[in-house]
């Protein structure tokens, strides 16, 4: 008996031992942000594609506002409340006083500078694929927008969701830096692979999501409950929208669908960044979209 | 349970549903009045963005009654379409959210950037493609702007 209550008391610190081992945060190696430098002008492309005003803005803002990340409206999910923080460049209330390779980490990797796991409501489970001039060029962008001393205001997450540590296993299921689509057959299917997949992250709103929370890309785009209440964001896969690529590629840019219904909700926004990039982009967007299965 | 038992049960049921259903208007005519209105413009705007997609020949007589339509629908008395109670928390077959009541001088703010662009769309109607797509881009931006912020997402 007693053997055995070693064994049992010896197993558990093991698995305890593993657990956290495997759960700890991963940050980037050193040489993998060396010598990189970003170019502020090309980072405003990254900034409108990755829609980063529409949760860091307030949630109301318009025009100039909407360049100021102060932190904006809440999310509401199934595992809590999450607000997004204010990321202007503000040197105590936002990132101001992080690095580059700080920077990086939190983008690539969903770790903060103090080396603690940041829940998925920040996406950067689609950032992930990112390329790592994109990041920099997105860092040196950012760091031109106006300072906002809003202090973030924390997130409310239920146990035990609340135990950070989880996060960590959770990543080591869901964060891949793989595409869902695995081949990208010409430039316009690779822009708009890396555009849906990556930076714009489509499929953080639009994949339906597992118990544990991570995107089902079985079902990829396929449309899911809306993350912020009422309604459903809708099935975006060919069959379902039943769209041309020149309709998908309008509705980006005016916000109008095929029988001139308009955007609305969160897609407003969406629509407000993505009309600001070149017409290659919305037009790689459509193509994506057609060749899913 | 026998019989009478159930009947009493099913009668008590009933009166604490019956009277929130008797005191619902379910506003079937302000409905239809409001949502014909966004159907009009939304016919309209299709003659406008079919040519300003190349998709339409442009035609300067074409564009210029669609514009003019436009306005014509942005001018209607709203007062009777949106009857207090008539919000998608109260009710079914209506997208409009409660913040259109609560925040009453929002919404119409946005129902008045909606005239003034396409008033802007009149004026530049006959000037050809390029006009009406730039034109365009304003007046949906101002539809967008009122459904991000009053519109429930299509369920």
């Amino acid at each position: 008996m007693r053997r055995f209550l070693t064994i049992l008391i010896g197993l558990a610190a093991v698995l305890a031992a593993a657990g956290w081992v495997l759960s700890a945060p991963s940050r980037l190696p050193a040489a993998a942000t060396e010598g990189v430098t970003g170019d502020a002008a090309a980072g405003e492309r990254i900034f409108l594609a990755g829609g980063c005003a529409s949760c860091h803005a307030a949630a109301d803002a318009e025009g100039a506002e909407r360049r100021v990340l102060a932190g904006g409206a809440p999310l509401e999910t199934d595992f809590g409340t999450f607000v997004a923080p204010n990321i202007s460049p503000d040197p105590e209330h936002g990132i101001g006083d992080w690095s580059f390779a700080e920077f990086a980490d939190a983008m690539l990797r969903g770790v903060s500078p103090e080396g603690r796991h940041y829940y998925p409501a920040f996406p950067y489970t689609s950032y992930t694929k990112m390329e790592m001039q994109d990041v920099a060029d997105l860092w040196a962008f950012l760091r031109t927008l106006p300072e906002a001393d809003a202090e973030s205001a924390p997130s409310e997450v239920a146990f035990p969701y609340s135990l950070r540590r989880g996060i960590g296993l959770w990543k080591r299921l869901y964060l891949r830096d793989d595409f869902v689509m695995a081949h990208a057959g010409t430039e316009a299917l690779e822009r708009g692979r890396y555009l849906v997949e990556a930076l714009a992250h489509c499929g953080e709103c639009h994949t339906p999501r597992d118990r544990f929370g991570g995107p089902d890309t079985a079902r990829w785009l396929a449309g899911a409950p809306n993350p912020s209440g009422e309604g459903r964001i809708p099935d975006i896969t060919p069959a379902a929208l039943g769209w041309s690529a020149s309709d998908i590629a309008w509705y980006l840019e005016s916000g109008f669908t095929p029988d001139y219904d308009s955007a609305g909700g969160s897609m407003a926004d969406v629509v407000t960044n993505l009309a600001a990039l070149e017409a290659a982009d919305r037009e790689a967007i459509a193509a994506y979209l057609l060749a899913l299965e | 349970m026998n019989l009478k038992a159930k009947i009493l049960t099913a009668a008590a049921a009933l009166s604490l549903v019956a009277p929130a259903a008797m005191a619902q208007d379910d506003f079937e005519a302000q409905l239809k009045a409001r949502q014909g209105q966004f159907r009009i413009m939304a016919l309209n705007l299709g003659v406008l963005g079919g040519m300003a997609q190349g998709k339409i020949d442009y035609d300067a007589e074409r564009a210029q009654t669609a514009a003019d339509t436009l306005v014509a629908v942005t001018e209607i008395d709203q007062s009777l379409h949106w009857p207090e109670g008539s919000d998608s928390f109260a009710m079914n077959g209506t997208r409009a959210e409660p913040s259109i009541w609560d925040d009453n001088a929002d919404f119409l703010a946005k129902w008045e950037d909606l005239g003034a662009a396409a008033r802007e769309m009149q004026a530049v109607a006959g000037d050809g493609r390029q006009a009406v797509g730039a034109a365009l881009q304003n007046v949906g931006g101002t539809c967008k702007a009122c459904h991000d912020a009053h519109r429930t997402p299509d369920s």
